[in-house]
Formats: structure tokens, C-alpha cells, sequence
């Protein structure tokens, strides 16, 4: 028997079965994800092309766009950096306290955002904690563009140090030893061993980092104190036009925002599937050398 | 004021020297005394097998020696200079083979060479395909390393530490996962290789055969904690063949002793 033909054996269940099963999901994904994506675009354009055009140039949406790309281009090669040395640590040395580090890591995911942009401003704001000090020497970070930077930060996190931790501790140190025998200095190795052997992982992790860090609204919203022009990211103003009745032009906003979605879901599968192989690789090496 | 035999080192300086070298691991699970007070001169251009059961710390030495494991105490002078990390001058071939998968066959082996200074891209090119033509992969050089076999994984790291022309080559049972008859063909390679090159060369294996054929001696290894039992002057000429006569007399003789230093349960070293 072929592998093939134990599969369809195993799948015993009469066709219909399995064909209302599928029809089942199919019509659920349509109408849980497909409607409403489909409404977004409808709804951006019901008023036409120019009334969308309008919305998106307009200065106060256009400042909104530009504070969400400054955003994430601030969060995300942060949150890189951090993401690297926070997984280099946990894979590739041993030390007191590696578990409470990783606990911390997946903080800002088990915590409401919301909550996330209260600690901020019970940090920073006019009476928090060293809000005093701020004020002294004329610093705002609430209500002001460095608050929405820090919530961003802190709520993406966790999404590079996640992919790369199990990465890394796949594959090992073996490889950067052998680069030092070969005469690489500790930086060579870093730049021609480590980052060719988890491009992909790291790709992966900051293409969801900065989705989230465009798309954040929770945390974001306690702090940015929503000033036209000013604090107002494209989540945020999507949210002020909706609350004002303009409904075309919140679509047009949100439509964005969900291309922003679509393009990160296609790159997202495409890296997946060159990380799976990886890890599949480094996995695969690490067997190959246990067995002999 | 310097001794006697300092002054005797400064004159004629050991390649490598190995002085009172002693490693314990600490993991949950306990703690693994890997080396127990080794000691072990090597000169310039001598080649040196270690032998001796899985587990006895052979690998752990030559992590030391490369200088990319530290010592709890003692030390590893390198032409009389302590080692403090790894250099390109002491190669390391590990028993896994510790490729570079995101390159093909001929970027492993250059990459070694690219991080030498004074060469063009050509003479680079050149002496990787030397190298690769020498293992016998010429054919594989843009070859992805997932293609390749355990055995012609093996090769290609040979290729890699052999390019940069390290002085002194530390060899982890390199040629265990290949067939008796590329091995065969190896052992005349690495000879001549040695020979013509000067290499100093410490190669560790289970195969005691393989041993007495490379090596200008045999140093045995006993386990728990990881031990220097005896060393062999083999006074062969070479090269030398694998199936000869003489150096079966001499792997028989040190198999006796290594299963005389072992306890019974431990013994799983080829003849
Ligand atoms: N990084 C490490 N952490 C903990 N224990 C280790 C480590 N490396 C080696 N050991 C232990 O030290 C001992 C010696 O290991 P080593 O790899 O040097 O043995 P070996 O002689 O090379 O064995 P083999 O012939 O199987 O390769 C083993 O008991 C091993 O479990
Ligand atoms: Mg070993």
C-alpha cells in the first residue's frame, strides 16, 4: 500500500461528511472574514474614487499616516536589536534567571494594551511617577509622540525574541564555533554566521512587529491624548472620523490598513514556509549528529 | 632567574603543550569530571592519535586545546604561549561537521580563506578548488550542504580546515561517518598532506587500526574522570598501509591495553 492510499483509508468518513464539513468552514470564513473585508473596500469607495482620494491626502489623515511609518521605524529596529540580543542570551548561554526573562518576554502579549498604555502614563505622565522631573526639565512623553513610540515598543516586543528563541536554540552553537576556528573574529561571526542562519526567522518576526506597531490601537490610544494632526496615528483617526459620521472617508483610512494586513499576510506565508524549512534543517543536523 | 627546564622550553619551544589540564561540567544533572590532571606535549610537525572509549573527554581536550572550552585548572601553551581563544593557527575539524548550510560546498570552504588578508578572489577560488579536488568533491562544488551525504559532509569540512593552511590541525574522528574505502584513500591524503605541509597534527578516533596507521604515537584515554593512561611510540615508516602486518601487531598490543584500562562495560572501541 502507498502512503497515499493508507492516508485515504484512514478518512473514512463518506464523502458528504466531508464535503458539508468544508462547505461548512468555507461559508463561516465568508462570512466572518471575507464580508467584512469586502465592506471595507465597498465602503471606502461608495462615495468614488475622489471623495477617497480626499480622505487619504487630506493634511490631518496624512500626518496620521506619516506618525504611524515614524512609529513603526522608531518600534521596530528597537524591538530588532532587542529581539536579537534578548534570544542570543536565552539560546546560547546558560544563566540565573534565563526562565524569568523569558516570562517577561510574553508580558506585553498576556496583558491588555490598554493596560500597557496606563503603565506609561503612571510612569511618565504629568502625575506619575517622574512626571515632576519631566516637567522640570520641560520633557513630554504623554500625550505627545515619544508616549506613542514607548507604547509601541513595549507592546511589540515580544514578536522578534519569539521567533528567533527557538530558532536559535535549534541550531546551536556548533557553527559560530567553527567560524572562530576559522579565524573570524566574534563580530564576523556574528555578521556572517549568525544573521545568514536566522535571516529568515528574523524576517519573519519583523514582518508581525511591524503590522502590530501600524496597526496597534489600545495601548496607543491612552497615550497619544488623540490631537489632530499631532498625536493621532491612522488607528486613531480611523476611530475620530467613524465617531464623526464620515463613514467613506474612516473606510478609506482603515482600507490602508487592511492592504498593510493583506501585504503582511502574503509575506508572512512566504518567510513561514522558509522558516519551517529551516528549522526543519536545523533540527534535522542536530538529529543526524545525536545518531552518530 | 629562569630554571633549567624553562630555559630548555625557550630553546626548543613544544608546538603544543598540554600541562596538568583538568575540566568538570556542571549541568542539572550533576556534575561530569571530563579531565582529570591531563598532560600531553605535541612537537612541531608530530601527529598524535587519541584514543579511548565514548565519553572520556577527547573531545572536550580538543575544545581546550582549540581554545574554545576554558580549563578549571592547568593550561595550554601554544609555541609557549597560553591559549586564551580560538585562532586560525589551530583548526578545528568537529565530529559533526559543523557546515554553513546557507552556503554551497565552495562557499564553505572559502570561507575560511575570505577572512585571510593578502589574497585576491582569485587565489581564493584557487585553492578551494585544490582542496575540494583533493577530498575528492570537484564535482559538488556548488552542491547545497543538504544534498550532500554524512560522508561527503565530512570532506567538505576537511576541505574548510585544510584551505586557510593551519599550522596545527585538531581532527574529532573526522573520517567516522565515511566508507573503508574513501577512508582508506583519506589516510594516504592526510599523510602526504602532513608530510609535505609540516603540519602538527592531534587526531582523535575509536578506531585504534586507524590510529596506529596515522599516528606517530598513540595516546589511550581511560574514562571517569577522562585520564592519560598510556602513550605508544609507533615506529612504522610510512606511509603507511592499513593492512599491513606490523601495524596490525601494533593495534592488537594497544587494544590489549586499552581493554586491561577500561572496565568491562565500557568497551566499545574497533580494532
Ligand atoms: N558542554 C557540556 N556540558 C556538560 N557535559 C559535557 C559537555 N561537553 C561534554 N560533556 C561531558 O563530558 C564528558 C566528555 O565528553 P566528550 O565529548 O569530551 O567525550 P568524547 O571522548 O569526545 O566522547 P565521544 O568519543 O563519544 O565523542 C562526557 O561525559 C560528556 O557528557
Ligand atoms: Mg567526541
Amino acid at each position: 500500500m502507498t502512503p497515499q492510499q493508507i492516508a485515504e483509508r484512514a478518512t473514512t468518513e463518506p464523502r458528504w461528511i466531508r464535503w458539508t464539513l468544508i462547505a461548512l468552514a468555507l461559508a463561516f470564513l465568508a462570512l466572518f472574514v471575507g464580508l467584512p473585508l469586502a465592506a471595507v473596500f465597498v465602503s471606502a469607495l461608495s462615495k468614488g474614487w475622489a471623495v477617497y482620494f480626499a480622505a487619504i491626502t487630506e493634511p490631518v489623515a496624512w500626518a496620521a499616516i506619516k506618525l504611524t511609518l515614524l512609529t513603526a521605524a522608531i518600534a521596530v529596529p528597537l524591538n530588532l536589536v532587542f529581539g536579537v540580543a534578548a534570544a542570543w542570551a536565552i539560546a546560547k548561554f546558560e544563566f540565573r534567571g534565563k526562565q524569568v526573562l523569558i516570562t517577561l518576554i510574553d508580558l506585553p502579549f498576556s496583558v491588555s494594551p490598554v493596560v500597557s498604555g496606563l503603565i506609561y502614563v503612571l510612569i511618565f505622565g504629568l502625575q506619575g511617577w517622574l512626571g515632576p522631573w519631566l516637567q522640570d526639565h520641560d520633557i513630554t512623553i504623554i500625550f505627545a509622540v515619544p508616549g506613542i513610540v514607548l507604547a509601541t515598543v513595549f507592546v511589540t516586543f515580544p514578536f522578534v525574541a519569539r521567533e528567533l528563541i527557538p530558532l536559535m536554540i535549534a541550531q546551536g552553537t556548533e557553527e559560530e564555533e567553527a567560524a572562530l576556528t576559522l579565524g573570524a573574529s566574534g563580530w564576523q561571526t556574528f555578521w556572517r554566521v549568525t544573521v545568514p542562519n536566522i535571516k529568515w526567522g528574523l524576517l519573519y518576526g519583523v514582518i508581525l512587529c511591524n503590522a502590530r506597531a501600524m496597526g496597534e490601537f489600545g495601548a496607543v490610544s491612552v497615550v497619544s491624548g488623540h490631537i489632530r494632526g499631532l498625536t493621532n496615528t491612522m488607528t486613531l483617526h480611523v476611530e475620530i472620523l467613524y465617531n464623526e459620521y464620515q463613514t467613506a472617508a474612516a473606510f478609506a483610512v482603515a482600507s490602508l490598513l487592511t492592504l498593510l494586513a493583506l501585504v503582511t499576510l502574503a509575506a508572512k506565508s512566504a518567510v513561514e514556509w522558509r522558516v519551517r524549512q529551516q528549522l526543519k534543517a536545523a533540527r534535522h543536523s542536530h538529529d543526524e549528529d545525536l545518531l552518530t | 632567574m629562569t630554571t633549567v627546564s624553562e630555559e630548555l622550553r625557550n630553546v626548543a619551544p613544544e608546538k603544543l603543550a598540554v600541562e596538568g589540564v583538568s575540566k568538570t561540567f556542571r549541568t542539572q544533572r550533576g556534575h561530569v569530571h571530563a579531565l582529570d590532571n591531563v598532560s600531553l606535549n605535541v612537537r612541531e610537525g608530530e601527529f598524535v592519535c587519541l584514543v579511548g572509549p565514548s565519553g572520556c573527554g577527547k573531545s572536550t581536550l580538543l575544545s581546550i586545546i582549540a581554545g574554545l572550552e576554558s580549563t578549571d585548572s592547568g593550561q595550554v601553551l601554544a609555541d609557549g604561549k597560553p591559549v586564551t581563544g580560538p585562532g586560525r593557527e589551530r583548526m578545528v575539524m568537529f565530529q559533526e561537521s559543523a557546515l554553513f548550510p546557507w552556503l554551497d560546498v565552495l562557499g564553505n570552504v572559502l570561507f575560511g580563506l575570505k577572512l585571510k588578508p593578502n589574497l585576491t578572489g582569485k587565489e581564493r577560488r584557487e585553492v578551494a578548488l585544490f582542496y575540494l579536488k583533493l577530498v575528492g568533491l570537484e564535482n559538488f562544488i556548488h552542491a547545497n550542504i543538504h544534498e550532500l551525504s554524512g560522508g561527503m559532509k565530512q570532506r567538505v569540512a576537511l576541505a574548510r580546515a585544510l584551505a586557510p593552511n593551519p599550522r596545527v590541525l585538531l581532527m574529532d574522528e573526522p573520517f567516522a561517518a565515511l566508507d573503508a574505502l574513501t577512508r582508506e584513500q583519506l589516510y594516504g591524503d592526510i599523510q602526504r598532506i602532513w608530510a609535505e605541509r609540516k603540519k602538527t597534527i592531534i587526531f582523535v578516533t575509536h578506531n585504534v587500526r586507524e590510529a596506529v596507521c596515522l599516528g606517530d604515537r598513540v595516546v589511550l584515554f581511560s574514562p571517569h574522570p577522562g585520564r592519560i593512561q598510556e602513550k605508544f611510540e609507533i615506529k612504522l615508516p610510512r606511509p603507511r598501509d592499513i593492512n599491513s602486518v606490523d601495524l596490525a601487531k601494533y593495534s592488537t598490543e594497544i587494544t590489549r591495553a586499552l581493554k586491561r584500562h577500561l572496565k568491562p562495560e565500557t568497551t566499545e572501541v574497533a580494532e
